[in-house]
């Protein structure tokens, strides 16, 4: 956004209020001027991830309406189908009233009531006796946990390595890829350039992530009519506007887009100047296959790698500016045969593998649209550049009287993530958009702060030391850079509950929730003693195979004792995973509490500049719910755990928002960056200020720092940002950060796989690290597609999410429910006539993981191969304050029962996780599937069905009738 | 008076860009919200947690797939009160309930006066009313009249709440009787047109049609890639383009 | 269109005995029939009883019938406020005309303008519930040619058969009344068959590309804006089963044509009382017959709103 851009997104001319808005005199007696809200409290939604800045208009003691903060930098005033249906979320019957004991079998939703004291005692009691026997046997995982830097430092505390969020199965491809790349990602780390973009290309998104920002993005490339392309199995949604849809086949994204590549490199369609500055292309790779070296960086004395001067003809630093450095050929540095980066790359993707032609069955795609694609790519790259007239200086010293950039963005997510192989997918995109010299610049891919951070940032995972009553030496999720910072005991074991940073899932940077279940359960790689959840419904829609998971979760020893033998859980709603919890801590709701979206974490910034938000109470609870964040930190206090009591003992912190504005994780630096220092004047770093949070409630609910005109553009090489973000804490030295298109950390788990280093992995791992931890990004079919008889199941099958819902919360919402309240399995017409379906049947959808019954709808715009449906619907009988007849439970479907939450059985018999094999990322896209009439007298309601969960104590039923808003109407009329 | 002015001083109404609409339903559940507090309070939900959910909306939006020899596209559809010139739903009305206003052209409904005979609804061709059984009368936009005038409002926040809350900016408002208006130079810019034209309701909405597959595409008339021919190859050319 | 039965049961009635009153009005007013004091009040009270019975049916449509009365006001525009009018103000020279015809026993001079008024207002009263229906243009097959005539022909058609059976069963059918009963019988139904057949054949212009402003090409619904069944769905979207429609159009021309048909036909030659059991019999199957129809004329309706949906 520059400075001339105009506050609110809309605000078109043909979008502005009327230039006279007296009302006319019509005489009909209409009341145009009510008053409509008694205060205005501006926090952030919480109705999806995006953390949108929202006014709460407060009328009556009740909530009136939410609309979008004009102000925000995330919506400006927009908002999306949720977030104003967050009125129903907020006085949803499914809402929690009181702390839970378990009293019947676990998973039957019989509890009592407790107070909050007892509760707190049952935990501390369990925890403590943990913390002083095996921290380890805490396993803590919190889903869609928009406080990570509370919740992963409290786990550092209490000392167990056994944290994560729930990454794992949503975006830790995104995220890792891109890190691992160009320290920085799609969405949460970075955006395309909205105002300058001229060739946009969607890969895998569907309505979800980054919802308003990309929905604001795409109205301005529609109003410029800047092209849009999507590559996806499914016409929906932001596919819907696109004008090129690729209708590709799922899994198949990163060939087709190393085609692209193979075209532009074929045709010298790559920006040579682009790579030498800011990528290591030239630097040089050792190529002595079979020493302990080959594979990694030549490197001077002090470690810096090194590229070979085509002039001077002899190694220099890679990083000294004045160098020529060669970008092909091979070279004899100190005896060893090497060459550059980019040299390597060209005989990769120049091979045949990657041609059109040979891609274009497999993708679905045929060779022409690839090559256009390309040939359109590399004509705007490179013949439609946009030069902005602002002076900037590079981190080298070097001067430029303008800001040049290549207008092609990209944009990827879900249908890239959730593939077995979508770490290496998501390289090989950002490797196109390095190619094209598109990265940062106007008109291309653009970091948000505080990224970008060096490929990958740290810290490294801590963990590797775990003791009794002690603290980890450090968060328990990070970025490994070679087989030494795995978590791993000596014999190659996970040391962690969910075996990330394993040699099964090596850049685990997000954990792996989707496995935690099943290993606790199994005792694998040891058992344990309590699984504490947050906000993440486990037992139904954020699990593969939820029948087994269910199982897994009331399983018995023969002792009669629980396999997971003690659950806490921590909700707002009765969901599923609710009835599965030993010990239940209700949850406010977002207008009820205090949040800090925090620059720690994972901020509300946008590539213009930094910035974070909070939420604040707006209304008070009618119940005797807590947030979760406070009661940790209770918890945290009552445990005596380090970070969270004085010296004496005494708690540290009152609650959530003592902390928010309290707590420092370095000299200065603490969860909010704006207004810090004594009288609030600092940002970034600065000494407390006690007024920290009236001053963002004052400013609307954020802070956000706008960046100068030079500082907007190649922040990986710009002084003046680097400096700022050095000043502000995000890296730690003003050093430019180079692209990695050939992996070194990944290359070094090759050489421990060829028997190098210290850290090798078992035998049976060897050919996998081998296969999967290529330095370069390559394309492989999904595992099932490898593992599954395809003539028995030829079809993909896929969830979307619909962009009035978010996961669960949305279909329990009376308004968002109306909308889709039963999801049909979209089928496309071709695939129909082949099966000899009709539309409206009913069908059995199989895969090798069981099979579950649903309703088809027939439509075109679908990859043939591929079905698909809305997930999050199909709910369990006795959730949600859903009635007994409610669409979701007779007639919606979870597709996630019939996706398997492990691979199928190795040469070696070994499972593993069905997950990605760099980064443990869940596989639930790869499913394959087959779609079988069911008899007529199975049509009509879906299975499979599971027992009815009984409800907590003193619930009101549903309401038959909601008439929200006459209360208004009727004061409002009163007072006339 | 369900008679029809003869003439309106405005026309106001909405244009609904199906080109850039993504089909998110922000539209949708903001004019749910406004609405159910607002002039036509309650919009009543029965079985709002149930298997036979029904409530009063205003404003829907709808998905379908176009298809022609051009090719396929999906089209998000927001369906909701036209604000005709020749609304039938009016001139139908036996009580004087239904009725358009001179002034700026908005078709209301004064709940005080509706018997809740339905006609109007079979009157719309557009499907644009919806009866509110609990309440007992027919309830539609009111192109929320009481924001666009709403002194209690900050000036920009007068327009209708599917304009405001319209991440894609999909939604326009203003004054469609004024050809000089920002809105109707988009209608002519866009080829905006009136649903069911036929039928001689005049319609003062406008929907803008999708761009792709037409003369309005986005296009990039890019050559085909050549590739390098020259010796060496691609490594080769490298080598002489980094040693210019 | 949803056949709501109130709606169905209140135009087949008020039909029925808007036709009966007018015939009433018009045979007794100039004393074609005798003005006799049973047959006058069983004749009119059944034409009565039947308006009644079907305006108050109609009241149960309503969502609020406290504020039926408002319903009067909007006779400029509306045609459903001027059916309300008509409709009410037929009862004041029905009323009149009941004075003069059943109680005073007279027929011709005042009584005849009452009769004569009374017949021209069940007529103005049919005109405007027929214009309700073909007035509508969202629902091409009420919006038709054929739709105000019906009105008219199967008002005129019922009271006719209901008539003959009331002067049958007084002893005072004749053949001038039976003839002109099966004559409006065959009317009706070579209208109904009509109707059905230029329906059959309705190239309706609106189609899903007009509803939806895209042109050219297929335009298929794939989801609609609600999962469950919303009010324009329950009024508007009713569907049929072409079976079963066809099922039921051989049904209503038995029962309201086919039958009537061959039993006044009977009443020719049939004795006493066998001719006004005939009649009778005849009335009954009649009016059973014009409920299946009027159910199948809202049933087989399509509102435009229906392309928005995606049904056929």
């Amino acid at each position: 956004m520059s400075k001339t851009a105009p506050r609110a997104a809309n605000c078109a001319p043909s979008q502005r209020p009327l230039a006279d808005t007296h009302a006319p005199n019509e005489g009909d007696g209409v009341e145009t001027s009510p008053s409509v809200s008694d205060r205005i409290a501006k926090t952030t939604c919480y109705m999806c991830a995006c953390r949108c800045g929202i006014d709460v208009h407060i009328k009556d003691g009740k909530v009136r309406y939410i609309d979008g903060n004009k102000d925000h930098p995330v919506n400006r005033g927009v908002i999306c189908g949720k977030g104003s249906a967050g009125i129903m979320q907020h006085y949803s019957p499914a809402r929690l009233k009181k702390p839970l004991l378990r009293t019947g079998p676990r998973g039957a939703g019989e509890f009592r009531e407790i107070e909050w004291d007892e509760a707190l005692t049952i935990a501390t009691d369990r925890l403590s006796a943990i913390r002083s026997a095996d921290p380890r046997k805490l396993a803590f995982f919190t889903g869609r946990d928009q406080s990570q830097s509370l919740t992963g430092w409290w786990a550092g505390q209490f000392g167990t390595p056994n944290f994560a969020a729930h990454g794992g199965f949503c975006s830790v491809n995104m995220a890792a890829g891109g890190l691992y790349t160009i320290g920085g990602s799609f969405w949460e780390f970075g955006e395309p350039d909205w105002d300058n973009t001229k060739y946009f290309m969607l890969f895998g998104v569907a309505e979800d992530h980054d919802s308003n920002p990309i929905k604001i993005g795409l109205g301005k490339l529609k109003a410029r009519g800047a092209k849009v392309v999507s590559i996806n199995p499914c016409r929906t949604g932001y596919n819907a506007i696109a004008d090129d849809w690729i209708g590709i086949r799922p899994g198949t994204d990163g060939l087709f887009v190393l085609a692209l590549v193979h075209e532009l490199l074929k045709a010298g369609r790559v920006d040579l100047d682009y790579l030498l500055r800011y990528t290591n292309a030239p630097v040089l790779v050792v190529q002595e296959p079979g020493t302990a070296d080959d594979g990694l960086f030549v490197r001077d004395a002090d470690g810096n790698p090194l590229a070979w001067d085509r002039v001077a003809k002899r190694p220099v630093s890679a990083a000294d500016p004045e160098a020529k450095p060669a970008l092909t050929g091979s070279y004899d540095v100190g005896g060893q045969r090497c060459v550059p980066v980019f040299q390597i790359i060209a005989e990769r993707y120049l091979g045949e593998t990657y041609s059109p032609d040979a891609v274009a069955e497999r993708c679905g795609v045929d060779a022409g649209t690839i090559r256009r694609i390309a040939a359109e790519l590399a004509h705007v790259a490179f013949e439609q550049t946009v030069e902005l007239p602002v002076a900037w200086t590079d981190w080298a010293g070097r001067r430029h009287e303008t800001i040049k950039g290549r207008p092609v963005s990209m944009h990827a997510m879900r249908g890239i993530s959730a593939h077995s192989n979508g770490f290496h997918t998501c390289r090989a995109i950002h490797l196109l958009q390095v190619l094209l010299g598109t990265v940062d610049v106007p008109g291309g891919f653009r970091f948000k702060p505080p990224y970008p951070r060096s490929a990958p940032p740290g810290p490294k995972p801590a963990g590797k030391d775990v003791r009794p009553m002690t603290p980890l030496d450090g968060m328990p999720l990070g970025f490994v850079c070679g087989p030494d910072d795995l978590l791993v005991d000596e014999a190659g074991r996970p040391t962690r509950i969910d075996k990330a940073y394993s040699w099964e899932a090596p850049l685990a940077a997000h954990g792996l929730m989707h496995s935690v279940i099943r290993n606790a359960w199994a005792g694998d790689p040891y058992p344990i003693d309590t699984l504490m959840m947050y906000m993440s419904n486990m037992a139904w829609n954020s699990s593969m195979n939820t029948v087994e998971t269910m199982a897994m979760l009331t399983d018995k020893d023969e002792a009669g004792a629980y396999k997971i033998p003690f659950i806490i859980y921590s909700d707002a709603y009765y969901s599923e995973t609710v009835a599965f919890a030993d010990l239940v801590l209700p949850d406010t709701t977002y207008l009820e509490r205090h949040d800090c979206i925090s620059l720690l974490d994972r901020p509300i910034s946008h590539a213009d500049g930094p910035g974070d938000a909070i939420r604040h109470p707006v209304v008070q609870p009618d119940r005797d719910v807590r947030p979760f964040q406070s009661v940790l930190i209770e918890l945290g206090a009552r445990l005596g755990l380090p970070g969270f009591v004085e010296k004496d003992g005494s708690p540290k912190y009152r609650d959530y928002a003592d902390y928010i504005v309290n707590h420092e994780r370095m000299p200065g630096i603490g969860p909010l960056a704006g207004w810090r220092g004594k009288g609030g004047g600092s940002i970034g770093r600065g000494e407390v200020n006690p007024d920290q949070l009236q001053r963002y409630i004052d400013n609307g609910g954020f802070w956000h720092h706008d960046f100068s005109d030079d500082q907007r553009y190649y922040k990986m090489g710009n002084r003046a940002y680097l400096d700022f973000a050095v000043e502000m804490g995000f890296i730690p030295k003003a050093e430019p950060i180079v692209f990695q298109l050939y992996s070194e950390p990944m290359q070094r788990f090759r050489l421990a796989a060829r028997g190098h280093g210290d850290v090798q992995p078992p035998d049976a791992e060897r050919s996998r690290i081998e296969a999967y931890m290529d330095p370069l990004p390559f394309w492989y079919a999904p595992f099932e597609d490898d593992t599954v008889d395809l003539d028995k199941y030829p079809l993909h099958a896929l969830t979307q999410r619909p962009m009035h819902m978010y996961h669960s919360w949305g279909s329990q919402n009376a308004w968002l429910r109306q909308i889709t309240s039963q999801n049909r399995l979209f089928v496309h017409h071709q695939t129909a006539a082949k099966l000899a379906l009709a539309d409206d049947d009913w069908v059995w959808i199989e895969s090798i993981n069981g099979r579950v019954k649903g309703q088809i709808k027939l439509i075109d715009g679908v990859n043939p191969d591929t079905v698909w449906t809305w997930n999050a619907i199909g709910k369990r009988r006795g959730s949600w304050g859903l009635k007994d007849d409610a669409a979701e439970s007779n007639r919606g479907f979870l597709l996630n029962h019939i996706i398997g939450d492990q691979t199928a059985a190795d040469a070696n018999g070994k499972r593993y996780s069905n997950s990605d094999p760099v980064t443990g990322q869940a596989a639930w896209f790869d499913v394959r599937a087959r779609i079988v009439k069911c008899a007529a007298e199975e049509a009509g309601f879906t299975e499979p069905q599971f027992e009815r969960f009984q409800q907590p104590p003193n619930v009101e039923a549903a309401p038959d009738k909601l008439s929200f808003g006459a209360a208004f109407r009727m004061k409002r009329e009163a007072a006339e | 008076m369900t008679c029809l002015p003869a003439r309106t001083d405005k026309k106001l109404g909405l244009v609904i860009d199906l080109d850039t609409c993504v089909g998110c339903q922000a539209c949708v559940t903001a004019c749910k919200e406004w609405n159910t507090g607002g002039h036509m309070a309650p919009l009543t939900d029965i079985d709002p947690y149930g298997g036979h959910v029904d409530g009063v909306w205003f404003n829907r939006v709808h998905a379908y797939e176009h298809t022609t020899e051009l090719g396929g596209r999906t089209v998000n559809f927001p369906r909701s009160c036209l604000h005709c010139e020749q609304p039938a739903c009016v001139t139908v009305c036996p009580t004087g309930a239904s009725y358009k206003r001179a002034s700026d052209g908005i078709v209301l409904v004064d709940e005080d006066k509706c018997i809740g005979c339905k006609l109007c609804s079979w009157a719309c061709p557009y499907g644009a009313r919806e009866f509110d059984t609990d309440v007992g009368v027919m309830k539609k936009c009111t192109l929320c009249i009481d924001r666009i005038y709403n002194d209690n409002l900050a000036e920009e926040d007068r327009v209708p709440a599917c304009v405001a809350a319209c991440p894609t900016s999909a939604r326009h408002f203003g004054d469609l009787g004024d050809p000089a208006s920002a809105i109707s130079q988009l209608v002519e810019e866009r080829g905006g047109v009136a649903l069911m034209p036929e039928l001689g309701y005049k319609p003062t909405n406008r929907y803008l049609p999708p761009r792709a597959h037409s003369n309005r595409a986005a296009k990039v008339d890019a050559p085909a890639l050549e590739p390098i021919r020259a010796e060496g190859g691609f490594l080769g050319w490298i080598d002489r383009m980094l040693s210019n | 269109m949803h056949p709501a039965f109130s709606v169905v049961f209140f135009t087949t009635a008020t039909g029925a005995g808007y036709g009966l009153l007018a015939l009433l009005g018009l045979l007794g007013g100039f004393g074609v029939i005798p003005a006799d004091f049973w047959l006058g009040l069983v004749g009119m009270a059944l034409a009565l009883g039947l308006i009644v019975a079907g305006l108050l049916s109609s009241t149960g449509h309503l969502g609020r019938p406290e504020r039926a009365w408002r319903a009067f006001s909007q006779w400029r525009s509306s045609w459903l406020s001027r059916e309300g009018v008509a409709s009410v103000a037929t009862f004041i020279p029905a009323g009149l005309f009941s004075i003069g015809w059943v109680f005073l026993g007279r027929s011709g001079g005042w009584v005849a303008v009452a009769g004569l008024l009374t017949a021209a207002g069940a007529v103005v009263t049919i005109c405007t519930t027929g214009m309700i229906y073909a007035s509508l243009k969202p629902i091409a097959q009420w919006h038709s040619r054929y739709t105000l005539p019906a009105y008219l022909i199967f008002s005129a058609m019922t009271g006719s058969v209901l008539g003959n059976a009331v002067l049958q069963e007084f002893k005072l059918g004749s053949t001038a009344m039976l003839t002109w009963a099966l004559l409006a019988t065959l009317a009706g139904w070579g209208w109904k068959l009509a109707t059905w057949r230029y329906n059959d054949r309705l190239e309706i212009p609106t189609t899903a590309n007009t509803a939806t402003g895209l042109v050219g090409g297929t335009v298929r619904s794939i989801e609609w804006p609600h999962t469950e069944e919303n009010y324009l769905l329950k009024e508007m979207g009713f569907r049929i089963a072409r079976k079963h429609s066809a099922k039921l159009r051989q049904i209503t021309q038995a029962l309201a044509f086919a039958a009537p048909a061959v039993l006044l036909a009977t009443v020719f030659v049939l004795p006493s009382p066998l001719g006004a059991i005939a009649s009778v019999l005849a009335a009954i199957a009649q009016l059973a017959g014009m409920l299946v129809e009027r159910w199948l004329f809202f049933a087989e309706a399509k509102h435009t709103i229906r392309l928005y949906y995606g049904l056929e």
